[in-house]
This record gives C-alpha cells, sequence and structure tokens, in this order.
C-alpha cells in the first residue's frame, strides 16, 4: 500500500470517528417526523390502527408504546442483518422480525394490561401489517447503520404517538367526557358538572368516522402552518 | 339464509374500510384513478378468498387448545394459540407468493391485471386483520368462513372503488390548497363511512 492510500485510510477513519452520537443529521431522524414527515399525516403509513383505536386516550398511549417497542427493535435488527437478507425473500424475513416481536407485546400486554388488552383486540396483532414498520424497514433499515435506525424508530413511532394521543384527546373529551378514565365533565348518569347545565355527549365522536375527520382537520391545520407541504394533486 | 346474513354483514354492517379501517394504506394509496382501484380490489377479494378458509384450517387443527387432538390423545391439552400470529402472516405471505405463481402460470391475463398488487398485499392489514377476526368470531363451518372472506373482500373493493370514483371527479374541484390529495380523501372517507352507518343493525 502506498503512503498516499494510508493517508487516505487515516483521513477516512479520523472523518468516520469525528460524527458524534447526536450530531445534526442524528437529530433531524427524530424531530423531522414529528412535523413535517409525519408518518400518519404526510406519509400516510399505520392509518388503520391509528383511526381505530383512539376511543379512548389510554388505549391509544398503550398502542404507541406498543409501536415504540417493536418499531425500534425490529429497525435495529433488520438494520444489522441487512446484507445477510436476499433481495428476493426480504419482505417475509422483516415479518418474521415483526412477528416474533408482536407476539411478546401481545403475551405482555395480556399478563399485565388485560383490559387494554381486550380493548385492543386484534390491533395488537395488526402491528404486524402496520405500514409504519414494514414502511421504515424497507426505507430505512434496510440501507442503513443501526444507530440512525434506532433513531429513526424513536422519531416515527413518537410521531406516531403523537398524533393518537391528539385524536384520543378529542374522540374521549367530547364522546364520553373523560380523559383517561377520570370524568372531566362531571358524571353523565348522575347529572352532575356540566351535565348539570344540560350539556350533552357528542356520541358520533365515539363513531368510526369522526376519527377521519379529526385526522382531516390536523393536517388541513398541519398544511395551513407550513404550505411548502401542500400537495399539487 | 346463515350464509346470505354473513355475507352482507361482512360486506356493509362490518364494512373492512369504514368499521374498521382495515388496509386503509393502500386504499389511500390506489384510489387516485379507478382502473388501478379497481385491479387492488379484485386481488383483495382473491386473496382473502384464498386464505381466509387455510387459516381457518390452521386454526381448528393446530392452533387452538385441544386442536391438536387428532394426533393422539396426549396432544388434547396443547395450546398453541400464542403462535397466531406468526402461522398467519407465514401462510400469507406464502399464499400471496403461491398464487402469484399460479396465477402468472395459468392466465397470463389475470396477471397483468393483478400482477403488481398482488406483493403489496401480504402486508395489506385487511387480509391479516381478516383472519384475526375469523378467528375472533369462532365461525362453526368452513363454507361460513370462507363467506365472511368473500363478504369482507366485496366491502374493502366497494369502498375502494367508491373512493377512487369521486377523486377522479374532484379532481379538477377548486380545493382549500392545505386539504388537497390526502385531506381531502380523509375527509371524504369519513362522509362515506357516515352513509355506511346506515346500515348499521341491518339483517337479512
Amino acid at each position: 500500500m502506498s503512503e498516499q492510500t494510508v493517508a487516505i485510510e487515516e483521513k477516512k477513519k479520523v472523518v468516520k470517528e469525528r460524527e458524534p452520537l447526536f450530531s445534526k443529521k442524528n437529530k433531524k431522524l427524530i424531530t423531522d417526523p414529528l412535523d413535517e414527515n409525519n408518518p400518519i399525516t404526510i406519509q400516510v403509513l399505520g392509518i388503520c390502527s391509528a383511526l381505530a383505536v383512539t376511543v379512548q386516550m389510554k388505549a391509544a398511549v398503550v398502542m404507541s408504546v406498543a409501536v415504540l417497542f417493536v418499531l425500534i427493535l425490529a429497525n435495529v435488527s433488520v438494520s444489522l442483518i441487512r446484507n445477510l437478507i436476499p433481495n428476493r425473500i426480504r419482505i417475509i424475513v422483516q415479518l418474521v422480525v415483526v412477528a416474533a416481536l408482536v407476539i411478546i407485546v401481545d403475551q405482555v400486554l395480556k399478563a399485565y394490561l388485560f383490559d387494554v388488552s381486550k380493548e385492543l383486540s386484534v390491533f395488537v396483532g395488526l402491528i404486524i401489517t402496520n405500514c409504519i414498520i414494514m414502511g421504515r424497514l424497507e426505507a430505512f433499515a434496510l440501507g442503513n447503520k443501526p444507530w440512525p435506525s434506532a433513531l429513526d424508530a424513536i422519531g416515527n413511532s413518537l410521531g406516531y404517538g403523537m398524533v393518537l394521543v391528539i385524536v384520543s384527546f378529542f374522540k374521549e373529551l367530547f364522546g364520553s367526557g373523560k380523559l383517561f378514565g377520570f370524568e372531566i365533565f362531571g358524571n353523565a348518569t348522575e347529572q352532575t358538572g356540566l351535565y348539570a347545565m344540560g350539556y350533552m355527549d357528542n356520541g358520533l365522536m365515539l363513531l368510526p368516522p369522526s376519527s377521519l375527520i379529526i385526522v382531516a382537520v390536523y393536517i388541513w391545520i398541519q398544511k395551513l402552518r407550513n404550505p411548502s407541504l401542500i400537495e399539487t394533486h | 339464509m346463515d350464509l346470505v346474513n354473513i355475507f352482507i354483514r361482512s360486506a356493509f354492517v362490518d364494512n373492512m374500510i369504514f368499521a374498521f379501517f382495515f388496509g386503509m394504506c393502500s386504499y389511500l394509496a390506489v384510489s387516485k384513478t379507478v382502473k388501478t382501484a379497481f385491479g387492488l380490489g379484485m386481488a383483495v377479494i382473491f386473496v382473502l378468498v384464498v386464505t381466509i378458509p387455510i387459516n381457518y384450517l390452521i386454526e381448528n387443527y393446530v392452533l387452538k387448545e385441544g386442536a391438536l387432538s387428532w394426533l393422539g390423545s396426549e396432544f388434547s391439552d396443547v395450546n398453541l394459540s400464542y403462535l397466531t400470529f406468526i402461522m398467519f402472516i407465514a401462510v400469507i405471505a406464502s399464499t400471496v407468493q403461491l398464487v402469484e405463481m399460479i396465477v402468472e402460470k395459468i392466465s397470463p391475463a389475470l396477471y397483468g391485471a393483478l400482477g403488481i398488487f398482488l406483493p403489496l398485499i401480504a402486508v395489506n392489514c385487511a387480509i391479516l386483520g381478516g383472519a384475526l377476526f375469523m378467528q375472533e368470531k369462532q365461525f362453526a363451518t368452513i363454507g361460513q368462513a370462507t363467506v365472511y372472506g368473500l363478504g369482507s373482500g366485496v366491502g374493502w373493493f366497494i369502498a375502494v372503488v367508491l373512493i377512487a370514483a369521486i377523486r377522479e371527479r374532484i379532481r379538477y374541484a377548486n380545493i382549500p390548497g392545505p386539504l388537497r390529495g390526502v385531506g381531502m380523501a380523509f375527509l371524504i372517507t369519513g362522509l362515506m363511512g357516515l352513509a355506511f352507518l346506515g346500515f348499521m343493525g341491518f339483517e337479512i
């Protein structure tokens, strides 16, 4: 090896080592999905579960934590074996990794949070086909190192959780007058608090279509604040 | 009569899209033109009708508590239901692969129409969701399960073709900028969902 190449090699090494754990690029991986690259409103991924589990805030938070857990571990493990996976069967490999993680989540929920697990019913299993997981594995983990993949997973699942919590906040507050099960507007059957003055819960908020409309309004406000996101057909 | 009832319920009352939001990702992605929506809708019906009966057999002869008793009395208290997810997704992924290969051999015309959509379907929530609901509903016979799969697929097909037609019509409408595209699709789906609520409690 000539001196020149050695020098270049050394220079590369120095440059490589210099990238800090939380460089600007890495920080962007976490903050981007919270707003301008939000998995639900901009990338349009993982909508089924986002809309279906938002009747109560508790379920929404549990679902977000479950997705956070699965997405981080799946992203890191797929990123670790990314050079070993044959391209043709990569979807099946990814599905198996994700399915194994989801089984862990499902068993833990059944053991410690049985009521939430009953309420989420099939949606725990549907984390497997949650487009966020497959989408991030395909788009990011297959081409990047484990550490950035972990950050990407954290960012995207936080962005996902944020939308879930916002939607479920409105649905639970106006649909049943509660937040996390605590009665905010008073008790509807005993006619206390606001209900004594003739306030009534909006039953529509408990039905599926209302989550679609809340997400649509969320998209509207987000794009109003940031016109660069507006689609041109 | 029972079968007709299951079909109507799964296609309209418990519509995959409007009641459970299954397969929303591909629903929003392909609903820009009626032609692609039609193709994916057909592919979903096809795969649901094939995979639901297979998963029904696996559920009843392998996974359920006591389902392995046909192997001998010592297996009668084995409960493998925690393997449900991995078994179902394996069945779905391999069936989709197999169906793709068979269709390519037997009917190149059909393959041309469905071909690009089939790989997408392995990760469509509607397929796994249908299988998991089939498990929850505990159907008595394989016929009922198949009809349930057909009904769910038809419901998904109707929803995706309807919204594609609407989105084609409003392409040149003057929509407020921030709502253009995804936002409007969400609103339309919400309004269609309200209309579909009219089927609630509908029985024959």
